[in-house]
């Protein structure tokens, strides 16, 4: 049964630089890079050393806990390099893009069973793109999810327009949700906007629901909230909606194909538009000669909890949207005093709340100091969910368990809790902590 | 400012780490943050922030406390003039008035500022944390609340209570459970209760002859007597309530210093409601408490205080300046939404009820607040069980 679901709370931060409606081509990056941190809590296990030649969709690592769950190479060519950090944990795997690309092999894939899909998508790297909650982590393959959700908008600053971006899909996207509804005896659920389905709007075999207001009413974990809340025990998927086409493309073909379109957005960039490149392209390729001349930071993902990344770093394997805004280093004279109407603020101790309208252009800086909490009731007005956000963090802080899952651990990601931090007059580092009360969650209740 | 700077930037190596002064970093810190909002940019989490800041908020606080602060400070020398027969219109000798009074005051607040500031960054600098904000607030609401007569080593010392009793031994701003301004006034009120109450420490004569009729008494003792008739400093009677309400709702009546003025107060909710910093659930919510309360007596009417019409009931003493400015501290407040409707109905509701049932204690509205703010967490806890409850409830309806 479909529901209509109207979000009241949350907050629409309004940046310059949206991506226009036109989408190049980005040039064949030099390298490519799968980035094991992009999935949370995965332990890599190498298959390949460095040197091996690789083709799209050849195995190159696999889940420590879960041998069938295989992450693959995106394009052709050599591992050159697997960057490793403090205690030899992998950071990246390089991969030196060959100048011709080889052509993957197509596999012949069995739709007719819900096992035969699993299969598919496992072996050929597809499956990392499944993600569970309780946790917002990588799915298990063993699970059986109660129901998958799939957001069809993304409601967060410079979000990417899915309609847009996969406006010509239609066919893979229902490729996709067809294959899923065969992993779940639930049912899939599309979170739509309301009034402006658009690419959506053909699909059959799915639940859909409406989602007005502001953001986050494009995160799934919100929609989850409203339409088939999470309780202890439950377990549900979650597939971002370009994902879910890439999946169709991949089983309607066969063919191991990570190419997808970004938003290049935010005040650093000439002219924001829409990208194509490949899951775990350098950067460089997508940003060169596309963003202004200054010190900007490159964002893959939004700007609320995206990660940053180096001007040479590499594209994740998730975003839709690569935000560029400016580094806000400098300091400010009695800043806490002036109007500032360049600033942006929830709050109405500055101007911005009586001009709705205008877009701001923010930067980096933190705009104070970390403090203990001071003011209350900012968090419950950007979080439409029935939790209270606070006493949630501070049952983090203070490691208390069985608070955290009474109090809505399972139902939270870092994302859903992005404008909290954003709002925060103390500077609380909520995300990060959410981070850390769902891993204590996972190590104590499993 | 490019001076400031340079200056700021010459003293810093001195503060860092191997400086001279290492170990006031911290003061160090406050003072230059103070003057330019540092340049720190976000590492993880969300790469944009909101502009607000703890600064901003507690000097808007500060801010939306100076209409009270002037008006008192004017009114110290009017009830003082008033006293002594002279000036005895409104508009008559505004300077004198001012003048006087913010001879009276000023010391008051410097006093309040340079112990706590100075406490705060000595604990700063000896723990090794940022100096915190919150002592703007409190340094200002202290001297608000004080008689003037008070002494100033009395102001010290209950400053110095508050901030060491009330907050810190807590762990400092933000983990206090009183307010910390009530809580200085609460400790002179049971350390020093003839200096904080009866007729002599409202009104500063300075020994002075006063007129004939002079009682020195503010409305508060004033209807423990009578619900109708009412005096002012001279001597004169108020013609009706309606009249005695009026003088009240403008504020130039004797009480504690930044108190007596409904309208200067108002003005400030106007600036904290604007601003959104000050919760209009508690400001609404502790008004109705109060006035159902006063209600409630009106109809039980045993004594004369019971009788006193509700709406000068709370224009008098700290009704407005308590609801406004010390129910609304977020960190002694309740911290959920429906928390705050609790906890702001039943400290007006029980601020009255201490003030008529126990005329001793003049100023039930600081005990009904404090009580209030003990109560607080609880009022939380139980809204968040409700809370917890029902989810837990979700789970059997759905499955």
């Amino acid at each position: 049964m479909s529901k209509n679901v109207k979000i009241r709370r949350g907050a629409n931060i309004k940046l310059e630089g949206a991506a226009a409606l036109q989408t190049t081509t980005a040039e064949m990056a030099s390298s490519y890079a799968l980035k094991p941190a992009d999935f949370h809590g995965l332990v890599p296990k190498m298959l390949l050393k460095e040197g091996a030649e690789v083709k799209p969709g050849t195995p190159i690592f696999h889940d420590k806990s879960d041998d069938r769950i295989k992450f693959v190479s995106p394009v052709s060519g050599e591992i050159a390099e697997i960057v490793r950090g403090e205690k030899r944990r992998i950071l990246e795997i390089r991969i030196v893009a060959d100048k011709d690309q080889q052509a993957p092999s197509v596999n012949t894939i069995d739709l007719s069973t819900g096992d035969g899909v699993k299969e598919s998508l496992l072996s050929n790297g597809y499956w990392p793109f499944i993600k569970r909650r309780p946790y917002d982590i990588m799915a298990k393959p063993d699970e059986s999810p109660k129901a998958i959700f799939v957001s069809c908008f993304d409601s967060a600053p410079l979000g990417a327009d899915l309609n847009y971006l996969l406006n010509d899909q239609y066919a893979h996207f229902q490729a996709g949700l067809d294959a899923l509804a065969k992993l779940t005896a639930g049912k899939v659920n599309l979170g739509v906007r309301s009034g402006n389905s658009g690419f959506a709007s053909k699909s059959t075999n799915v639940v859909k629901n409406t989602f007005s207001g502001p953001h986050p009413a494009g995160n799934v974990g919100i929609q989850i909230h409203h339409v088939d809340p999470i309780n202890k025990g439950d377990v549900v998927w979650t597939v971002d909606a370009q994902a879910v086409s890439m999946i169709g493309r991949f089983l309607t073909t066969g063919i191991p194909d990570f190419s997808k379109t970004v938003a290049l957005a935010g005040a650093g960039v000439k002219e924001p538009q829409y990208i194509n490149t490949i899951v775990g392209a350098n950067m460089s390729s997508i940003i060169n000669g596309r963003i202004k001349d200054g010190d900007y930071r490159i964002i893959s993902g939004n700007v609320l909890s995206g990660d940053t990344v180096a001007g040479d770093g590499y594209l994740g394997f998730f975003p839709n949207v690569v935000s560029v805004i400016p580094e806000g280093k400098e300091q400010q004279f009695m800043g806490w005093l002036a109007p500032n109407f360049h600033k942006f603020s929830l709050s109405h101790a500055y101007f911005s709340w009586l001009m709705p309208s205008k877009k701001y252009n923010l930067n980096t800086n933190l705009n104070g100091e970390d403090r203990a909490y001071v003011m209350s009731g900012q968090y419950e007005d950007v979080l439409p969910m029935d939790i209270y956000p606070v006493h949630l963090i501070k049952s983090i802080m203070t490691n208390d368990i069985e608070k955290m899952e009474a109090l809505g651990i399972y139902e939270v990601a870092p994302e859903d809790l992005a404008l909290c931090e954003f709002a925060c007059t103390s500077k609380t580092p909520v995300q990060r902590l959410v981070r850390q009360g769902i891993d204590t969650a996972i190590e104590e209740l499993g | 400012m490019k001076l400031l700077k340079n200056v700021f930037d010459n003293l810093r190596p001195n503060f860092e780490e191997g400086g001279k002064f290492e170990r006031y970093y911290k003061a160090y810190e406050a003072m230059e943050t103070f003057a330019f909002v540092p340049g720190h940019v976000t590492h993880d989490g969300a790469h944009v922030r909101d502009a607000i800041d703890l600064k901003r908020t507690m000097f808007l606080v500060v801010i939306a406390t100076i209409p009270a602060l002037l008006f008192g400070m004017w009114n110290t020398g009017h009830q003082h003039f008033l006293a002594l027969g002279q000036f005895m219109e409104l508009g008559d000798g505004f300077m004198d008035k001012f003048l006087f009074g913010a001879m009276k005051v000023l010391p008051i607040v410097i006093v309040s500022y340079a112990v706590g500031l100075g406490i705060e960054f000595g604990i700063a600098v000896a723990k090794n944390h940022s100096v915190n904000e919150g002592y703007l607030v409190s340094g200002m609401l202290i001297p608000l609340i004080m008689p003037v007569e008070v002494p100033l080593w009395m102001v010290a010392v209950a400053t110095a209570f508050a901030v060491l009793i009330g907050k810190e031994v807590f762990g400092g701003t933000g983990m206090n459970i009183l307010n910390p301004a009530l809580t200085a006034r609460a400790f002179l009120f049971f350390a020093y209760p003839t200096k904080m109450s009866g007729n002599l420490v409202w009104v500063s004569t300075e020994g002075q002859a006063t007129v004939d009729g002079y009682t020195g008494e503010t409305l508060l003792a004033q209807s423990i007597n009578s619900s109708t008739q009412y005096i002012d400093q001279a001597g004169a009677s108020y013609s009706s309530v309606a009249d005695t309400i009026y003088a009240a709702f403008m504020g130039w009546v004797p009480g504690s210093i930044g108190e007596t003025s409904t309208l200067a107060i108002l003005l400030g909710a106007a600036i904290l409601l604007f601003t959104g910093i000050g919760s209009w659930r508690i400001m609404l919510s502790f008004l109705l408490g109060g006035l159902s309360m006063s209600y409630i007596f009106n109809m039980w009417g045993a004594n004369p205080f019971m009788d006193v019409n509700p709406i000068l009931q709370i224009c008098m003493g700290g009704f407005m300046f308590g609801m406004v400015f010390m129910a609304t501290d977020p960190v002694s407040a309740a911290q959920t939404n429906t928390g705050k409707w609790i906890y702001g109905f039943l400290a007006g509701f029980l601020g009255i009820m201490i003030r008529v049932f126990n005329p001793a204690y003049p100023e039930g509205i600081m005990m009904g607040i404090l009580f209030m703010n003990v109560m607080a967490p609880l009022i939380d806890h139980y809204v968040v069980e409700a809370n917890i409850k029902r989810r837990l409830k979700r789970a059997t309806v759905t499955a």
